[in-house]
């Protein structure tokens, strides 16, 4: 049985799994202590409760359970590695590089960087979305001390290369740090394999409860510091000061379990239904897929529907589906998305995007009302759409003079 | 962003989809907006020479919700109104009547520019000198 609405959002967010509101739930009710209360039994509940999940996170990435700082999420963890890494290597260098591509939390922390006296190169990426390694090589300065790279695009699921960036950093001696918030516990992430030096990533877009991520830092070869960006208890061996999240924790760990068990068999899943809605709506004329299909998280595709704007296109089924536009009129921003524009999408095709976000809940039937439902209201707005006769007349929209605006 | 009930109405019924002949001296065309913006407008009327009443109006358009509904709406009352009164037709008024929030006030602005562009169309046609409109404040 269908159930309306159908959640084709994850990338915002996914839902809960219900086991993992299993797990969590002692822990809001009589297990509630502080995991630094040494002194009590209540206290060392918690205590362990966070050990056993900080174990579960880490063995889902790789990693040593030492190594993973509990935050309040990504955008903690993006900045806490960033800046982090920035004032505790200070004496080495001030020069950083990302991409033009990369979330806010990464762009907005190097803006912030740059003012107080950093260098940030930004790294244009292909059509693809992919960065160019060559581009990365040549950026690479002595005073290089970090190389910032996102995992996998929120935007349109590219996957970067993280392999072979790292091996590039590691060669010039540059640590590595990649916003992994969409990748992990989707396809596997190893940080030893990939060589990682840092990493951000968090619950929620995991099936975990919002409000509590991860910042690996890694502890061996090399041993990576950061300096603290909140002044207090010392927690997380003092470098995220703050009463740890015990309830949030134990979800998260619960849901890195779980991936850690299903995510292949989920992805393979996944990626029958993904393939299935983008080879129909592709049949729709003039759509295009954004970024590199190749390259790509198995449970997300970007496409845009070429004269027909995106809000105008939610409004047609957003009752019903929830689904995210690259269009600006979506958003607070007057700008379309900057991620399609760096794709080196003109502004009409980024007007025109939807983003799909499949989980572990998705359905056939949802993907099958999604599909109908879509190319109905896209041929809908075509009739509507100036610029779609104009098309159809061979009319070229680009030697029109449009009124300024 | 939720919509008022009017706006999804326009959206879901829109009034006077279509396409007047544009090379027709009866006929303004207004073609306002940009792809690049997000939205573009096209708004037509038809006027009776003798009567300088609209006789029909038709609009296409590439944009939000709002932007649709405004146009449709702007369609609707320029049926049967003289190209006179039709001038008169103020971006604010569609506001009200649709309820638009402060962001897609815009869409409004950009009707009512349609309307005068689709006016100045017909003029320029049929030998008139076209008026001259102060600059939309917005965009």
């Amino acid at each position: 049985m269908l159930k309306l609405p159908i959640y084709l959002d994850n990338n915002a967010t996914t839902p809960m799994d219900p086991r993992v509101l299993e797990a969590m739930t002692p822990y809001f009710l009589n297990q509630f202590g502080n995991a630094a209360s040494r002194n009590h039994p209540f206290g060392w509940a918690a205590e362990e409760a966070v050990d056993y999940a900080r174990e579960q996170v880490a063995k889902l990435i790789g990693a040593d359970p030492k190594e993973i700082i509990f935050t309040s999420g990504a955008t903690e963890a993006d900045n806490l590695g960033i800046k982090g890494v920035f004032e505790m290597y200070a004496s080495k260098g001030n020069h950083i590089i990302t991409a033009t591509t990369e979330h806010k939390a990464v762009l907005d922390t190097c803006k912030h960087i740059e003012k107080q006296g950093g260098e940030v190169t930004y790294l244009t990426v292909q059509p693809d979305g992919l960065i160019d390694l060559t581009e990365l090589e040549a950026a690479i300065r002595p005073t290089t001390i970090l190389i910032s790279i996102m995992y996998a695009n929120n935007e349109i699921g590219t996957v970067m290369p993280i392999k072979e960036i790292s091996a590039i950093a590691r060669k010039h001696g540059v640590l590595v740090f990649t916003d992994a918030t969409q990748a992990v516990g989707k396809i596997p992430v190893d940080v030893n394999k990939d060589g990682i030096d840092l990493m951000a990533f968090t619950a929620h877009k995991m099936y975990g409860p919002k409000g509590v991520g991860a910042l690996y830092v890694r502890r061996k070869n090399p041993r990576v510091k950061v300096t603290a960006q909140m002044d207090g208890g010392g927690h997380e061996r003092g470098m995220r000061s703050g009463t740890l999240n015990v309830t949030g924790i134990v979800g998260f760990g619960k849901a890195c379990e779980l991936c850690m068990n299903e995510m292949e068999a989920d992805a393979k899943r996944i990626a029958v239904m993904r393939d299935k809605l983008e080879t129909e709506l592709m049949k729709i004329e003039e759509a295009y897929v954004n970024g590199s299909r190749e390259h790509r998280l198995p449970h997300v595709t970007n496409i845009s529907f070429k004269h027909v704007e995106g809000e105008g296109l939610l409004m047609g089924f957003n009752k019903n589906i929830a689904l995210s536009s690259g269009s600006a009129c979506t958003s607070a921003s007057l700008e379309p998305s900057y991620v399609l524009k760096a794709l080196g999408l003109g502004d009409d095709l980024a007007h025109s995007s939807l983003r799909f976000g499949l989980s572990r809940f998705t359905t056939d039937e949802e993907i099958d009302y999604t599909i109908k439902s879509i190319t109905d209201t896209v041929l809908k707005l075509r009739e509507m759409s100036p610029l779609w006769e104009m098309y159809k007349e061979g009319i070229d929209l680009n030697t029109i003079e449009w009124a300024a605006h | 962003m939720a919509y008022s009930e009017k706006v999804i109405d326009h959206y879901q019924n829109p009034k006077n989809v279509g396409t007047l002949d544009k090379a027709s001296k009866n006929v303004g065309t207004g073609l306002v907006g940009a792809p690049e913006c997000g939205d573009v407008m096209r708004l037509q009327i038809e006027v009776n020479h003798e009567t300088g009443m609209i006789t029909d109006a038709k609009f296409k358009t590439f944009g939000c919700g709002s932007a649709i509904a405004s146009s449709s709406l702007a369609t609707e009352w320029l049926k049967g109104k003289s190209v006179d009164e039709a001038l008169k037709i103020d971006n604010m008024t569609i506001v009200e009547e649709l309820n638009l929030p402060p962001v897609k006030i815009h869409c409004s602005v950009l009707a009512e520019d349609a309307i005068k562009a689709a006016i100045n169309d017909y003029r320029e046609k049929n030998g008139m000198e076209k008026i001259k409109f102060e600059e939309s404040v917005i965009h």
